[in-house]
């Protein structure tokens, strides 16, 4: 099972169990809902920003575990960044999933986010982890819904 | 149901399935998924094909590949009598009156499309009902929808209990002289339910309403007879009963088919065409336009004398008691509760684990060679009555085993320990 304990680590499993910023924001600045027809996770993620910074980011939702902890580290990753950085970090998070970027190898900003490689073993399970990413990048480009399907 | 074809089906016991020979039959099954042996529990998905239906298949394509209805030539013939012989065992399978009665499609969504297009756009109108039950899979609520748009009629939905059955008295009051139209599942493939059909059907004869059963997964599981259920229409789709996919039936009462609008144009389904006007053929081929999945049809045929040679209700015997067998063993596990539970069920078990999503579930069971459904089963519906976002879902087969189910039960256990 060394795939599947790659897949499961103890960071993800605390994020699922334990996940962060877990909540709706009041009056946020942008919002975007996020769904998984295949599966039927759904998830909506709030932004507050000011000028061209990420203040406050949180969201809400039901998914399984990878997404959930994907979206509950996503919220840590990108608070405080500026919408460029977050934009960045997302396609950098988005090629390493689908085994474009070599996170070890390349040079990146992906920091603990990197926990998540093992994902690109489980084809299936990719857009589970971009889900929360997907509906972020809608979110900061003012699109209301936004489907991996 | 038609009883006397087996001699005496009520002292066959399950213990006497030879499941290691049946096994046999099924090449697929012969394989290892991740250095494990295939354990595969997503028949109500997709059930496998058995050697003699493939090789039915490549006989026609190897020794028989022709257009069918067309040609004088020799081929043509040969493929022609092929693909109505397995239209005539159709008709013997579900006890037909008519083989015209049988229509070829692709699967049982395409025919249900069959008969919302033809049937139903034809003779439903603003403010007239249809009644579907809340229990459907996707394929049987959408079409209605679609039509109840378009023409300005009402779905009304006929409610369920918390086992997963339907509630009767709730249908007798929906039925009126408004309800113009009723479709149902026979069995559900999110939740094993078998729906008293045959009472349903009659109570909406009593309005002079037809009824469209959706039998894609009871054709698998149980013989099937039109004629002692009195449906108006019934569909199943051949992938779920050993066919190969793009293989499926719509059943119709002649009299209804004949009175029915063609679902698509094309060839095959005429009798005179000029500019300006086209004769319709008549039931099956005005319904069965340009070239069917041939190689898929004979394959379905095939795959009827296969559950004839086995024994259709001694592989029902042998699933019910697999189901019964995993219900005990996965109901027993801590955490762990079965979304289904009606007296009557097909070998459909569907569950949720405290606090762990069914997608978690599915893949730490695949890793052990394990193939289960996890997610709406097409029954976004069915998850919210039941106020779950998804369940994983193991379906038996009369080819798979108790041992199997000991692994699925030990994997579950670690799927809650990895959890933890």
């Amino acid at each position: 099972m060394s795939e599947l304990s790659e897949l499961y680590q103890q960071v993800i499993l605390d994020h699922n169990k334990k996940p962060r910023n877990f909540r709706k924001l009041e009056a946020p600045s942008h919002t975007a809902e996020g769904y998984n027809p295949l599966c039927g996770d759904q998830m909506t993620v709030y932004l507050n920003i000011a000028g061209d910074q990420v203040e406050d980011v949180a969201f809400e939702g039901s998914g399984c575990a990878i997404s959930k902890a994907s979206a509950s580290m996503m919220t840590q990753a990108v608070k405080g960044k500026s919408k460029e950085e977050a934009e960045a970090l997302f396609r950098e998070f988005h090629s390493m999933v689908i085994g474009e970027l070599n996170e070890e190898t390349e040079e990146n900003s992906l920091g603990n986010l990197k926990i998540f490689a093992g994902v690109r073993e489980f084809p299936v399970r990719v857009k589970c982890a971009t889900l929360p990413w997907h509906t972020l990048h809608a979110a900061l480009n003012k699109q209301d819904q936004v489907s991996t399907e | 149901m038609s009883s006397g074809i087996l001699s005496k089906p009520e002292t066959f016991v399950a213990d006497t399935w030879n499941v290691q020979r049946i096994r046999a039959d099924f090449p697929v099954l012969q394989q290892t998924i991740n250095g494990k042996p295939l354990i595969y529990l997503d028949n109500s998905a997709s059930s496998q094909v058995p050697q003699v239906v493939i090789d039915r298949g490549s006989i026609y394509i190897e020794q028989e590949h022709s257009n069918i209805h067309r040609g004088v030539h020799y081929l043509s013939q040969k493929a022609t009598t092929a693909y109505e012989g397995a239209r005539e065992k159709v008709k013997r399978f579900i006890n037909a009156r008519d083989v015209r009665e049988c229509i070829f499609v692709r699967g049982a969504t395409e025919g249900i499309n069959v008969v919302m297009h033809g049937y139903g756009r034809k003779f439903i109108g603003a403010g007239d009902e249809i009644i579907i039950s809340a229990m459907e899979h996707h394929a049987n609520i959408v079409p209605w929808q679609m039509l109840c748009e378009e023409k300005g009629a009402r779905l009304r939905v006929i409610p369920m209990n918390d086992a997963g059955e339907l509630l009767l008295d709730e249908y007798d009051g929906l039925l009126n002289e408004r309800t113009k139209f009723v479709a149902v599942m026979h069995v559900s493939n999110a939740l094993g339910t078998i729906n008293p059909v045959k009472e349903m059907i009659a109570q909406a004869h009593k309005y002079g309403v037809p009824v469209l059963i959706d039998g894609a997964q009871a054709a698998p599981h149980m013989p099937v007879d039109v004629q002692d259920l009195d449906c108006d229409f019934y569909a199943f789709s051949g992938h779920k009963m050993y066919a190969p996919t793009g293989s499926g039936i719509v059943y119709g009462k002649l009299e209804l088919l004949e009175q029915m609008n063609p679902f698509q144009g094309g060839g095959d389904m005429i009798k005179t065409v000029t500019f300006e006007k086209t004769i319709y053929a008549d039931p099956p081929n005005r319904f069965e336009a340009g070239t069917p999945a041939i190689a898929s049809q004979i394959g379905l045929g095939a795959a009827i004398d296969y559950l004839n040679s086995i024994g259709r209700e001694q592989a029902a015997v042998y699933e019910a008691e697999l189901l019964r067998y995993a219900t005990e063993r996965v109901s027993a596990i801590e955490g762990v509760r079965i979304i289904g539970t009606a007296k009557n069920k097909a070998s459909v078990l569907s569950f949720v684990i405290d606090d762990i999503h069914p997608h978690d579930i599915g893949t730490i069971l695949d890793q052990e060679g394990i193939a289960v459904r996890a997610g709406h089963h097409c029954a976004q519906p069915v998850m919210q009555r039941f106020n779950v976002p998804a369940t994983a879902r193991a379906s038996f087969a009369f080819y798979n085993t108790k041992e199997e189910i000991d692994v699925l039960a030990r994997t579950i256990e670690r799927v809650i320990e990895i959890f933890g």
